[in-house]
């Protein structure tokens, strides 16, 4: 049959079942913007999540030291631990595998500009913990850096919130606040992030300065806390095994005592949301096609009433020749165009529901769907799937009509 | 080598725990360019007959050679092609695809021998040309007479050149005067060489036949040629 012919007969089919055909259609084209959507929405929702999550930074662990739990070498249980800046340095150089910062914070800070007095979370970090938490700056600054620490500049990098309290939509940075009644200058602002998880504060909130400087002030050698980060999330365990190895022969504590340094390891709460996306988005791939096989259980019933209404015509085609393989694969061929008709609607219609959700305004909360290859394609192999699985069985019916039968009917 | 070759042909029907024997041990030999008619009355069986030698359907116990070719046990997509290249088929009902042009009817067993569009086309219009139709090409079936309808159904039996006509009740369903045009038809294929088998139940249009096979309760009960 040539295209222009078996299009013309389909055309024919359609329009003797004008509101079946549609409903049909509807039926794919619904079922395939559920799936899309649904998916779309599911990644979307992931990637919002994601990076949320990534507020606090990437693959980071969180330790503070505490009190031993295990007595060691003589030493009784319940000794405090106390870390210092000499053993953050010296974890620096026993494991390259991982960048290494230690926090001071003391929370007994005053900052005043002009008539501004306010009492924020300070840490006094190494230059590196802004690239290990995120703390990317907005245009026009910069987060502390090396020459800070060796000069023990007194520079402060403020949270954006934080900043606003200040100076509100002032400038900031180049200017100077007096923090426990020291001048020191703001270099930069914190750009605005998404963060959903926090230790000691959001970062929006709080004020950074070198380590350096907080030592030279306070005079305090021990951190408060230290945060590491390994060059991949797969090297953390064998990072933290060394941390607490190489403190422990430092400190004198047992390298198992989880308790002498408490840990948060935060690519737990990752692998958690990697798994739990996986499988909230297999779930509303799941929901959606089942939308999407009701979409073609209607397709496949339609196709039963037209080859119904066909038989004639296939018996007559049958008796001048057709082979009934011929006339299996031209049912066949009419479900998958419908099929596709009804999925190419729902493309379309997917296509806008995306095009119009960033307008709306609810990216903060949802994220914003995204049709990504892999949405499309999923829906696309379910489609065709549907399409083979709904065309199979009328189609095979056809062939298998005998034409002594099929030519009698008049 | 005869063109048809049956041999100790039987069909049953089975229709529940009754089983129908249509025909019973039937025997028929038809030759090359022969006008074979087949008679007799409704139940006879002549409808299974044409059917068996139609290959539409295959015989119970038997043996049937079309064009030296045994076509028992063969599948349905074999059959299908055997009716292609061999049969051209005239019903009484014309059996036409009503959303299809003359034309395209008749182009239709080329199509499916798998013909190029330019091919087909040619000898369709030809065909047609030759059956007096050819001012009515891109009619539908609707658009036509039954006495062109019919004309339209022959050109499509005949379009592939087959090895035989196999006609059932070609005039069952025309009034006299197409009917008698249609069986003057039949005559001039004849008289060209082509082989016809026609059923019909009209012994006066059975008289234009070269020879009359009379079957009766699945048997065939007289075989005369005419005299020449």
């Amino acid at each position: 049959m040539t295209s222009l012919s078996f299009l013309r007969q389909m055309l024919q089919d359609v329009r003797h079942q004008k509101v079946r055909t549609l409903l049909t259609l509807l039926g794919i084209t619904w079922g395939t913007v559920s799936v899309a959507l649904l998916v779309a929405f599911g990644e979307g929702l992931q990637r919002r999540i994601v990076k949320s999550q990534k507020g606090l930074g990437e693959s980071i662990v969180i330790a503070w030291p505490s009190r031993t739990s295990i007595p060691y070498e003589g030493l009784g249980k319940g000794r405090g631990i106390r870390v210092t800046e000499e053993d953050i340095e010296a974890l620096r150089r026993k494991i390259p595998d991982a960048r290494f910062s230690g926090e001071h914070s003391d929370g007994r800070n005053t900052f005043r500009r002009e008539r501004v007095r306010i009492s924020p979370g300070m840490s006094a970090v190494s230059p590196v913990f802004g690239v290990m938490r995120n703390l990317i700056p907005a245009p026009g600054g910069r987060f502390v850096n090396d020459l800070d620490v060796d000069r023990k500049r007194r520079m402060v990098f403020l949270g954006d919130k934080l900043k606003q309290d200040l100076f509100g939509d002032a400038e900031a940075v180049g200017q100077t606040i007096m923090i426990d009644n020291a001048p020191f200058m703001v270099i930069g602002v914190l750009k605005k992030k998404a963060q959903d998880s926090s230790y000691s504060g959001r970062d929006q909130d709080k004020a950074f300065i070198v380590d350096t400087t907080y030592r030279g002030i306070h005079g305090d050698r021990y951190v408060n806390n230290f945060i590491f980060q390994a060059r991949h999330p797969s090297l953390v365990p064998e990072v933290t095994r060394r941390v607490y190895e190489e403190l422990g022969r430092r400190l004198k504590f047992n390298p198992n005592d989880k308790e002498a340094i408490k840990t948060w390891d935060t690519t737990e709460g990752e692998k958690f949301l990697s798994i739990f996306f996986t499988t909230f988005r297999l779930f509303l791939a799941v929901i959606g096609s089942f939308t999407l096989m009701v979409g073609g259980l209607g397709v496949s019933n339609i196709m039963y009433v037209v080859v119904e209404e066909r038989t004639r015509e296939i018996g007559i085609k049958l008796a001048v020749g057709a082979k009934p393989r011929f006339i299996q694969s031209q049912f066949l061929l009419e479900t998958l165009t419908l099929t596709a008709l009804g999925g190419v609607l729902g493309f379309i219609i997917t296509l806008a529901v995306l095009w119009i959700f960033p307008f709306l305004g609810l990216d903060e909360y949802v994220g914003t769907p995204t049709a990504s290859p892999a949405v499309v394609l999923t829906t696309a192999a379910l489609l065709g799937l549907i399409g083979i699985a709904a065309g199979h069985f009328p189609a095979r019916r056809a062939s298998l009509l005998d034409p002594v039968a099929a030519l009698k009917l008049s | 080598m005869m063109m048809i070759e049956m041999r100790a042909i039987r069909k049953t029907y089975r229709t529940g725990r009754v089983e129908v024997e249509a025909l019973r041990d039937v025997n028929l030999d038809v030759d090359r360019n022969e006008f074979v008619a087949i008679v007799g009355p409704s139940g006879s069986g002549k409808s299974t007959l044409m059917n068996l030698l139609g290959c539409l359907d295959t015989p119970t116990a038997g043996a049937y050679r079309l064009s030296g070719e045994s076509v028992a046990g063969l599948d349905r997509n074999r059959l299908a092609e055997i009716r292609n290249r061999h049969i051209g088929f005239v019903f009484q009902n014309f059996n036409l695809l009503p959303y299809a042009s003359a034309l395209e009817n008749v182009e239709l067993p080329l199509l499916f021998a798998g013909l190029p569009a330019n091919e087909r086309n040619e000898r369709a219009t030809a065909i047609l040309e030759k059956v007096d139709l050819a001012d009515r090409m891109h009619h539908k079936p609707g658009e036509l007479s039954g006495g062109q309808m019919q004309r339209v159904a022959i050109a499509r039996a005949l379009v592939n050149r087959p090895t035989m006509v196999l006609a059932d009740e070609p005039t069952g369903n025309l009034d006299s005067v197409s009917g008698r045009g249609i069986v003057g038809l039949f005559q001039e294929l004849h008289a060209a060489g082509q082989t016809i088998v026609m059923i019909t139940h009209d012994m006066a249009i059975a008289r234009i036949a070269s020879r009359v096979v009379q079957i009766r309760d699945g048997e065939i009960v007289e075989d005369k040629s005419a005299a020449a």
